[in-house]
């Protein structure tokens, strides 16, 4: 599975979306229709699914489906 | 002229039945919600049995998402103000919606998420706790997760007033509209607290019953064998309408609410005064405001929880305002079937008392085997009785003192 896939597993999941809405330029706020407690929530399950900590400094700078996956690689995360 | 208001939907979700008409037959058929505790490990606890909400599933009424993040005590509220507008037929349109209010009580909210969310505090940090632990704890979260569902932008409230929560909301709503402040409103009592914290504090204020071993013969009101109250979990909502509002739009009325009464003990935290006159006010207010006199009173939905206290001083109360015609009026307390769901109860009582009125059958006091000596009223014992009435009362009394009491009459032009 790759990085992409695996991120919007738990997204579907999270959100309550279908996989077809999961375009890597998916704004969560604007196409998934989250919220900002949404996306701290979806954060807290990145970083319990690929061990690692996002400060919320990061956290403001993720609008979109790549820019999770973008941080994710980053951080080193395959 | 006073503004009148009419109960025109109802919704419950109860230990005896997942919907209105469950709880209802359940109720009439004198059986008991009453079970051992599944919701957690309770062998460590003197009391192990409670009445709980079964095989309930909330996506028949909400999402995935919702149903991890919002606490049952939400869930139950959202699923049983669902059946409630459904009932009423009710379509709060944008023409409507800012005549539309919403009050439902709750004694305690979010309890079983505030103790998932301190364990998880404590194992492993303020960082790992859910965002949406806060919206989920909040007692008033039940009515504004409803008003948000519905776009109902009128009055909203959430009366914490322990036992008395759901009636406070009732009759809050009931004034509401009285006072020409919403036309609609959706009310009623909402609790989820079949949880550790709730059964080891209650008990350990000894006001639990132990009868672990027959959890059916538990809840006992008046019984001279009673041995304290059983938790039970649940909800009962009603839609409230201003008459001539639910008259245009060709409403069915299941009865008109006609009176509330609400005092204060200003005595102890926890236990009713002996004679309990906080109590008889409460009920003279209430059939004083419909304008009545306590002799036309056919039948009372008591608080009767099951506590030696309660049920005595509660009779007293009775006795001592009704007199004479305390011998003739029909008490029940429908807590023998349900147990005491707490800021639900007064939700699900209300109910009982509209259905007694207009189904022309007074549910019965189960359990009553063995009548205290000074528990000396017609309780309805055993079985269901069909009976034609004109008014129902429902009297629910909470920690802090207070006395809620509501009456409804059946509903004539």
């Amino acid at each position: 599975m790759t990085l992409e896939e695996k991120v919007i597993n738990i997204i579907v999941e999270q959100l309550d979306v279908t996989r077809e809405e999961c375009v890597l330029e998916a704004s969560f706020i604007d196409d998934l229709g989250a919220d900002s407690l949404d996306i701290v929530e979806l954060l807290m399950e990145m970083e319990e699914a690929f061990d690692i900590e996002i400060a919320d400094e990061e956290l403001e700078k993720i609008a979109t489906i790549q820019d999770v996956v973008d941080f994710l690689r980053e951080k080193g995360v395959q | 002229m006073k503004r009148r208001v009419v109960v025109t939907g109802l919704g419950a979700l109860t230990p005896l039945g997942n919907s209105l008409r469950d709880t209802w037959e359940a109720a009439i058929a004198g059986q008991s919600g009453i079970g051992p505790i599944t919701k957690f490990d309770s062998s460590s606890y003197k009391t192990r049995i409670a009445g709980e909400i079964k095989n309930f599933d909330p996506l028949q009424y909400v999402n995935k998402q919702e149903v991890r993040r919002y606490d049952d005590f939400i869930l139950y509220a959202l699923a049983a103000a669902d059946m409630a507008v459904a009932d009423a037929q009710l379509t709060i349109s944008s023409g409507i919606s800012e005549r539309t209010g919403v009050i439902i009580g709750s004694a305690i909210g979010g309890l079983t998420t505030i103790e998932e969310e301190f364990k998880n505090l404590l194992e492993s940090g303020p960082r790992k706790m859910s965002p949406f632990a806060v919206p989920a704890i909040l007692a008033n979260l039940a009515s504004g997760q409803i008003s948000i569902r519905y776009g109902a932008k009128g009055p909203i409230n959430c009366p914490v007033t322990a036992c008395a929560a759901g009636t406070s909301a009732i009759g809050d709503s009931y004034k509401t509209i009285v006072y020409g402040d919403a036309d609609v409103m959706i009310t009623g009592g909402t609790e989820a607290a079949v949880a550790k914290l709730a059964v080891g504090g209650f008990g350990s204020m000894r006001a639990l019953s132990t009868r672990n071993e027959e959890p059916l013969k538990s809840s006992r009101p008046f019984d001279k064998d009673r041995d304290g109250f059983v938790i039970g979990e649940g909800c009962g909502i009603m839609i409230l309408e201003e008459l001539s509002f639910a008259l245009n739009r060709g409403a069915r009325i299941y009865a008109e609410l006609i009176g509330y009464g609400c005092t204060s003990d200003a005595f102890h935290m926890a236990a009713p005064p002996p004679g309990h006159e906080g109590a008889v006010r409460s009920m003279r207010i209430a059939i004083g405001d419909a304008g009545l006199n306590p002799e036309d009173v056919d039948y009372i939905n008591a608080h009767g929880t099951s506590t030696p206290l309660n049920d005595l001083y509660e009779t007293q109360a009775i006795k001592s305002l009704f007199k004479e015609h305390a011998r003739t009026l029909m008490v029940s307390s429908t807590k023998s079937m349900t147990g005491h769901m707490l800021g639900a109860t007064g939700g699900v009582e209300a109910i009982f008392a509209v259905k007694a009125i207009h189904e022309g059958i007074i549910p019965p006091t189960i359990n009553l085997d063995h009548p205290d000596q000074e528990c000396d009223l017609d309780y309805v014992p055993h079985l269901a009785r069909k009976k034609e009435i004109n008014t129902a009362m429902s009297n629910t009394f909470g920690f802090g003192g207070v006395n809620a009491v509501l009456l409804f009459g059946r509903y004539k032009d």
